[in-house]
């Protein structure tokens, strides 16, 4: 008897039910695409919640040239971020916000080269290109920090809390923290994990595997930071 | 360690098209965030509809180019994408609702 003869009678397999991948992608692909999901409602649950704290504060009326800062209305963002390192003094509005966005886009270019040079097995490229991405990373991280500080310390009128700031209502500052905080939280996350695989690339990991798909999976993690940067750089800096 | 095993994994040649074509992705990226500086700086706060309508829309555009090239999602399959994509609606619900809620409260309030 032949074992393998088809039969109207043997019962229909569906692409879904196992042994094959039906949105021809990876297991940990496709979870981190389904985690990087949720983390977008994580986010614009937070932006959005910005944007509802704004709008149900009065806005500011007149010039802005004749622009103060007081507790009565939300402030304008330009006039708040406005400062840039050694250029003590110098009202600079959001060109200090503009690099760091450009480092982080540049650094998710050299990601995309990684993962690029991944498909082609090269290692020497692959580590070169995460070098440069972990490098973009750590940049921003310290861009953030002087940030930080400076947004924490003010410009003479007191500086900024969790519970007062200078340069408007309480809640602009503890969103800025909450928001800007968060995000670098997860750009940290995304240079560690940067590292892992850059260390697993030198020591010849995926080379002995076959294949660079774990550069390609943190991949998506690192250019997802870079994503939710762009959205928080328009609704907090600005509008 | 295993080095030895690793030495003769020949890597392929680079592919110039594909290259040219990240940065150029890069390059429309990073004019999309030249002209919004340009809007920021020159477009009056009076204006402040139009300067948001533009901002949202070339916010948009950066973040298509993201997910589709960088991300690379638009060459996956058609039920990847809109696994993605349509839970967004989620998202744009909740913004409707709560801008309006926040315009609702600051009525009441002043």
């Amino acid at each position: 008897m032949s074992a393998t003869a088809p039969s109207i009678n043997a019962p229909k397999k569906s692409i879904w039910d196992g042994g094959q991948s039906p949105f021809k992608a990876s297991y940990g692909k496709l979870m981190m695409w389904f985690f990087l999901l949720s983390d977008a409602f994580t986010f614009s649950a937070l932006l959005i919640t910005y944007g509802l704290i704004r709008s149900a504060h009065p806005a500011y009326v007149g010039e802005a040239e004749a622009f103060a800062f007081s507790q009565e209305y939300w402030p304008i963002p330009e006039k708040v971020f406005e400062a840039v390192p050694f250029l003590h003094g110098v009202s600079l509005p959001l060109v200090f916000v503009g690099i760091m966005t450009f480092i982080l886009i540049m650094s998710s270019v050299t990601m995309v080269l990684a993962v690029e040079a991944g498909h082609r097995m090269d290692r020497k490229d692959v580590e070169k290109w995460m070098l440069w991405t972990i490098i973009g990373g750590l940049v921003f991280l310290g861009c953030q920090a002087w940030e930080w500080s400076h947004f924490i310390h003010g410009t003479g009128g007191g500086g900024a809390g969790l519970s007062w700031n200078e340069y408007g209502p309480p809640d602009f500052a503890a969103f800025f923290f909450f928001i800007t905080g968060f995000h670098g939280t997860h750009v940290f996350s995304g240079v560690v994990l940067n590292f892992i695989i850059y260390y697993n690339t030198v020591t010849g990991v995926y080379d002995r595997r076959g294949h660079y798909e774990m550069v390609e999976k943190v991949g998506l993690y690192w250019h997802f930071v870079d994503l939710v940067w762009v959205f928080v750089f328009t609704f907090f800096y600005l509008v | 360690m295993h080095a030895e095993n690793t030495t003769h994994v020949q890597p392929q040649p680079v592919d110039k098209a594909k290259i040219r074509k990240i940065w150029v992705t890069a390059g429309y990226m990073a004019l999309i965030t030249i002209l919004e500086f340009i809007v920021a700086f020159t477009l009056p706060l009076e204006m402040a509809t139009t300067r948001v309508s533009i901002f949202v829309l070339m916010t948009i555009v950066k973040a298509f180019y993201i997910v589709a090239e960088f991300m690379h999602l638009k060459y996956e399959m058609k039920v990847l994408i809109w696994s993605i994509l349509i839970p967004m609606v989620f998202v744009i619900w909740m913004l409707i609702a709560f801008i309006y809620e926040g315009a609702a409260i600051n009525e009441i309030r002043y």
